[in-house]
């Protein structure tokens, strides 16, 4: 029996600074707390400076940013590159998804630069959530490799 | 006062035209006039929409300036940023007593925005104290309420220039979906009263398609009964919005749940129908796709078959009588609305299921029940306890919630994937572009 304490991961989930939906949120933290892990849910329009307040404070495995506005490719560039700027935060597991331009099924080249720009996974519009589930569990909770 | 966005509806009424607005929105001023230019000669009783982007919502001005240097589209006009000569040439022949504009934005502070579409001639906008704090931000209710109590007293000033300044609640939205009718109602005459005591005198009230056509028409219904009950005094008509909530994936599903919503307008005597387009579940729609979904709408309301269906009787299942409880109790609580909609919020008399903001209990959840119809499944503090009777709140998991959240979605792509087309739809479709082959 794996022990539950140990394979338990703390996901930060947020949205990006402007946008406001939150079904999304909702959902994906009924979703990952299903899977065994704990959810803080920073909810709504998350400026970047409060993002990495709120991952100094809470110390996640994980930080997931769900967007759907059509802004979060431009959101995810600055907030990506706050994240990274802080010393603390330069390494912390951190991926984005949900509908990242306003042009549906055209906005798939912004992938590439979200993950050059320090994402570790980018989850576009209809991609499978299963991945986002095998990409939790391949995160190290920290205690253990503390 | 005619030539105004009030009076053109007034006007459209009185003719039995119902009017229909696109929810548009593009950051290329040259695209926005193109937009508000192809709306103006739709075939229909149509009204022209400036729909601001997110980041001139949430106040960052920054951003906006750097989309616009860089040139990535936004998802609406940023109006505050444009130069007001800009905004002039967007309007300029375009709007005038023929073809009114409205400002559509979701800012809990609006100050700017406000400003700005006065300074643009403008006389019509839409939002409120709640419907675009907790639906739209993470501000504190505290500073919206404070926020939209100087806006409409400085909007309400236009009336003294000869102009008859309109604003719209969103109150009969909030967040789109899983809200049962008795609090959207409640909202948006609760914000109607909120503007009145702000100096407004012309006022749309909202309501949203929801589950169920006939749940929805009496709502609509109980709307006109609280609106002369509460708001009698001062100019309104009800505008319905076509469905909020996620969007059926197939250009078909998405026209026969555009054609529902006309239908629910017509029969639930509303003035103005605000569309959504087959391009609502996947990206911003283009303009085509909004020209194309106001003139399906358009025909479809003055369809026989539709006309039809106005004045049967609905039944009563406590619609009105929940949204009543619920107005009551907010009133009792403070003559000064500002004041009673936070202490509201504080004691969970108003609680909006499933809403995340800082300033809602977050107790009150719903879901669609076996009939398509909205049910309470828990009602917080909410004092309609005497009304309804919700069952033991088991939780929900996350596929129950998207189950309900994708009810429309699925009924409606099920359905057309199903019937064969008729041939207006097809007709309707192929204008709408790219997707019909999916089908
Ligand atoms: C409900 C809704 C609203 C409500 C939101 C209320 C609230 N607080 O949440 C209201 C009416 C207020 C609203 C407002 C706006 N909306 Co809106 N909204 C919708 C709508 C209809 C449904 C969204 C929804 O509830 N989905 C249910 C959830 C569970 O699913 P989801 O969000 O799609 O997320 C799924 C996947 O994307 C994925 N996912 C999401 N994030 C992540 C993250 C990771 C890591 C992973 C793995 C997966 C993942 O998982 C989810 C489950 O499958 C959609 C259109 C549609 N889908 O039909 C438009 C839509 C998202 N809205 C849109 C826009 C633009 C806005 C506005 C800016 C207004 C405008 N200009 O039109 C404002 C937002 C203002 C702001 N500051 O951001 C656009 C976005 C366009 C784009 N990206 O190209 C859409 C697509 C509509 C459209 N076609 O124009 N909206």
């Amino acid at each position: 029996m794996p022990d539950l304490k140990v394979s338990r991961r703390r996901v930060l989930l947020s949205s990006v600074s402007s946008d406001s939906h939150t079904w999304n949120l909702v959902f994906l933290q009924l979703l990952i707390e299903e899977l065994g892990h704990e959810v803080v849910n920073l909810g709504a329009c998350v400026p970047e400076d409060e993002l990495v307040a709120q991952c100094l404070r809470h110390d996640p495995d994980l930080v997931v940013i769900s967007t759907v506005n059509g802004h979060g490719y431009a959101d995810g560039r600055r907030l990506i590159g706050a994240l990274r700027r802080t010393g603390e935060l330069a390494a912390v597991p951190v991926v984005i998804g949900g509908k990242l331009g306003v042009a549906g099924a055209a906005d798939e080249q912004y992938a590439a630069e979200l993950l050059a720009l320090g994402f570790d996974a980018v989850f576009q519009d209809g991609a499978d959530l299963a991945g986002l589930a095998r990409f939790i569990e391949s995160v190290r909770p920290l205690e253990v490799t503390a | 006062m005619s030539g105004s966005f009030a009076g053109f509806v007034r006007d459209a009424r009185r003719r039995g035209n119902l009017v229909v607005q696109p929810r548009m929105g593009f950051s290329d001023p040259a695209e926005m006039r193109a937009g508000l230019l192809a709306t103006k000669r739709a075939r229909a009783t149509a009204v022209g929409t400036v729909t601001l982007d997110s980041y001139t919502r949430v106040g960052d001005h920054d951003a906006v300036a750097r989309a616009l240097a860089e040139g990535l589209a936004l998802n609406g006009y940023p109006i505050v940023d444009h130069d007001p000569a800009t905004t002039d040439g967007v309007l300029a022949g375009v709007r005038d007593e023929t073809f009114p504009v409205q400002v559509r934005h979701g800012s809990p502070l609006p100050e700017s925005i406000f400003a700005a579409l006065v300074s643009a001639g403008l006389d019509a906008t839409e939002g409120g104290p709640v419907s675009y704090c907790l639906p739209y931000s993470r501000a504190p209710l505290k500073r919206a309420v404070r926020s939209w109590a100087r806006c409409c007293e400085r909007f309400a000033t236009l009336a003294d220039r000869g102009v008859e300044p309109h604003l719209e609640s969103f109150g009969g939205c909030l967040l789109g979906q899983l809200c049962p009718p008795s609090l959207l109602l409640a909202m948006t005459v609760l914000e109607g009263m909120f503007f009145r005591q702000h100096g407004i005198r012309s006022m749309s009230l909202s309501f949203t398609q929801q589950t169920s056509a006939a749940q929805d028409e009496e709502a609509l219904r109980g709307l006109h009964r609280l609106i002369d009950e509460y708001l009698s005094d001062v100019d309104s008509h009800v505008v319905l919005y076509a469905y909020m909530g996620v969007h059926p994936r197939t250009p078909a599903g998405s026209f026969r749940l555009l054609a529902d919503a006309t239908r629910l307008a017509v029969r639930g005597g509303a003035a103005r129908l605000i569309v959504k387009t087959p391009a609502e579940a996947h990206r911003i729609p283009t303009i085509r796709e909004n020209v194309a979904a106001l003139e399906y709408a358009a025909e479809v309301a003055v369809d026989p078959a539709t006309r039809r269906l106005v004045g049967e009787s609905v039944a009563d299942t406590g619609v009105h009588a929940e949204a009543r409880a619920l107005i009551e109790a907010v009133l009792d609580l403070h003559d000064d609305l500002g004041t009673a909609l936070l202490l509201a919020f504080a004691a969970g008399y108003l609680d909006v299921p499933y809403c995340l903001h800082a300033d809602n209990r977050g107790r009150a959840r719903a879901r669609v029940d076996g009939a398509g119809r909205l049910r309470w499944t828990a009602i917080g503090s909410m004092p309609i306890g005497h009304l309804v009777r919700p069952p033991r709140d088991a939780g929900v998991t996350s596929a129950e919630l998207l189950s309900s959240l994708h009810y429309v979605e699925r009924k409606y792509d099920r359905a057309a994937l199903h019937a064969a087309p008729t041939r207006e739809l097809r007709a309707h479709e192929l204008d709408a572009g790219p997707g019909v082959a999916a089908l």
